[in-house]
């Protein structure tokens, strides 16, 4: 593997309450121009390795170990006001829910070129410029009137291609998608698919990309990671996965896909292994205190 | 379907127009109130007390709707009272507003300490009785224009506190603000450019609600009377005098109800109405 562009080494997060760890020592490592799949159930902890990368974890958590690297540079231990300043030059983000990602009551236009203003310096007319450009790129019809637009009079899906557009309009190097098309119809979400991949190969941005479809997994990605209660469990290459997952967690999740040829085939559970060996460790701190009593 | 939503709409639009038409002409009254009056407000005529309204017997050319029980008349006094009315309303409502909702901001976008402090204070702040609040606090710092503007605002503010913290904490966990955190807008810039504008359509209809509350806080006050010095006339105080005569001169009491009650139901009619027309994601 080349020189990883994206290196997360022992990242744990927990709850500033309790203690209580969300994610427990996670690694990951993307190479530049690289598309790196995270998949994991519901809860698993994968919006939040997107938000401790993009330096905006929820008030009630905090990251309490572990190092980040960006473009070999490490992200925690700059100053907050050089850490945005470098993320947000750098990086950007395809959120989960197009109906909330644009601002309701702004017109589509400034949501896309103030960003480039009045943060990245570009000239207006350059900035509208790139604006048009993209959404050509992304195939919306008329994008003028769409620019003039405010977000509800604009289908889902047409919300979701202004979101990407808006994502790789600045060049970042780095783009974390974070399911970018659970909210969308089954129809639009190949499309939006495809335009991901397809922005992804022509710009060679380096991609992580939050879902937990490996079905669109092996479709657009070089690697994967597998996150359970806030574990990866496997990291390997995309191939290598689907023809000998290493872990039985993961041959439970590809067991789980459901395939539409064979409609007897049921779903696996999650193996009782898994829950043992992940639970003995959550549970850990209680079980010693039970020990104490 | 489509019939349906059209329909709401032209019932939205005569309200806005309805009510705003009503606080128009107020608006015009209370500034052309000593030119338009048709009798000097103040002036008592023993001889002329309690004469009904045109429409009855006994009723004086010139006394519209009748005379109280000083004399004085009834129509001229609800148009001079209409000027205290606007102006509580106005300052009062605008001073609440400006004070609870940047409050409201602050807890409800930032969170943290300062929103710990500012809720907290919010919560006992409303644990006292709202009126016995205001009386008090009247009572201690004096009756006058100024004490009731500034009672109003030390026991409203919290509405629009709660309100506001509510809706910027709901905006703040947006995808957008997310979205604009990660491109390095600083957290202020935030606030006022992506989460204020979402709050500008709740602040504006409870700002008109507020208008219409001061009125009738204004009122109660009156009605104790702990409001403007006496003899400038108020809704509330004529309402609070023609109490004493309801059975000999009702009209002392009704006329001036009828108009506090119009002016507060247009000014939340008129804020609901602007929301409505204007919050882009409702139209
Ligand atoms: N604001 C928050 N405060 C405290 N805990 C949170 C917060 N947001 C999420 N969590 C917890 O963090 C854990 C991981 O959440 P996360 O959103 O990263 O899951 P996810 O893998 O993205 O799931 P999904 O597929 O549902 O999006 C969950 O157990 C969740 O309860
Ligand atoms: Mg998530």
């Amino acid at each position: 593997m080349m020189k990883p562009f994206l290196s997360i080494k022992n990242l744990t997060v927990s709850l500033k309450s309790s203690k209580e760890p969300l994610l427990r020592s996670v690694s990951l490592d993307l190479a530049a121009g690289n598309v790196l799949g995270l998949v994991g159930e519901s809860g698993a902890g994968k919006s939040m390795i997107g938000k401790a990368i993009l330096g905006i974890l929820p008030q009630a958590v905090e990251i309490t170990a572990g190092e980040i690297w960006l473009n070999d540079q490490e992200l925690l231990r700059k100053p907050a006001k050089e850490r945005r300043k470098f993320i947000g030059a750098s990086t950007a983000l395809i959120p989960q829910d197009p109906l909330t990602a644009l601002n309701p009551s702004r017109r589509i236009g400034p949501q896309i070129t103030e960003r480039l203003v009045d943060i990245l310096d570009w000239k207006k007319d350059a900035a509208l410029a790139r604006a048009l450009e993209l959404l050509n790129e992304v195939q919306i019809p008329d994008p003028e009137r769409v620019m003039h637009s405010y977000p509800h009079e604009i289908s889902g899906g047409m919300r979701q291609r202004i979101l990407i557009a808006s994502a790789f309009a600045a060049n970042p190097k780095l783009i974390i998608a974070d399911e970018p098309t659970t909210a969308l119809d089954v129809t639009v979400q190949k499309q939006i698919l495809h335009l991901i991949a397809d922005l992804q190969a022509r710009h060679q941005t380096s991609l992580l990309f939050v879902t937990h479809d490996l079905g669109v997994v092996s479709k657009v990605c070089q690697h994967l990671s597998v996150l359970y209660a806030g574990k990866v469990i496997e990291a390997s290459e995309i191939r290598d996965f689907f023809k000998n997952p290493k872990h039985p967690y993961s041959r439970a999740l590809l067991a789980a896909t459901p395939k539409y040829n064979d409609p007897a085939s049921s779903l696996t559970p999650v193996p009782e292994e898994v829950i043992a060996e992940v639970e003995a460790e959550i549970f850990a701190p209680r079980t010693e205190c039970s020990h104490v009593n | 379907m489509r019939e349906h939503r059209k329909k709401t709409k032209q019932r939205l639009g005569i309200r806005l127009w309805l009510s705003g038409g009503w606080l128009l002409v107020l608006i015009a009254i209370a500034l052309l109130a000593p030119w338009i009056s048709p009798k000097n407000p103040l002036e008592q005529d023993l001889f002329a007390a309690r004469l009904p309204p045109f429409w009855m017997a006994g009723a004086e050319p010139g006394f519209w709707l009748g005379t109280d029980s000083l004399g004085r008349d009834v129509l001229s006094r609800i148009l001079e009272g209409s000027r205290i009315a606007l102006l509580v309303a106005f300052i009062a409502g605008t001073a609440t507003c400006l004070i609870g909702a940047t409050l409201g901001m602050i807890a409800g976008f930032y969170r943290g300490w300062a929103d710990r402090i500012i809720s907290r204070f919010v919560d006992i702040w409303m644990a006292f009785p709202p009126v016995l609040f205001a009386i008090l606090l009247v009572a201690v710092i004096g009756t006058g224009l100024t004490s009731i503007i500034i009672a109003i605002v030390v026991i409203d503010w919290t509405r629009f506190c709660r309100v506001v913290r509510a809706e910027a904490m709901t905006q703040g966990q947006m995808d957008y603000v997310a979205s604009a955190q990660v491109a390095g807008q600083k957290r202020f810039g935030i606030m006022i450019a992506e989460i204020l504008p979402n709050v500008i359509p709740t602040i504006v209809a409870l700002l008109t609600l507020e208008m219409g509350i001061a009125i009738i806080v204004e009122t109660i006050l009156s009605f104790v009377n702990l409001s403007i010095s006496s003899d400038a006339p108020t809704w509330g105080g004529m309402i609070a005098e023609g109490r004493t005569s309801i059975y000999q001169a009702w009209w002392v009491l009704i006329f001036p109800l009828i108009v506090l009650f119009l002016t507060v139901l247009s000014f939340s009619q008129f804020g609901e109405g602007l929301k409505d027309r204007y919050d882009p994601v409702l139209r």
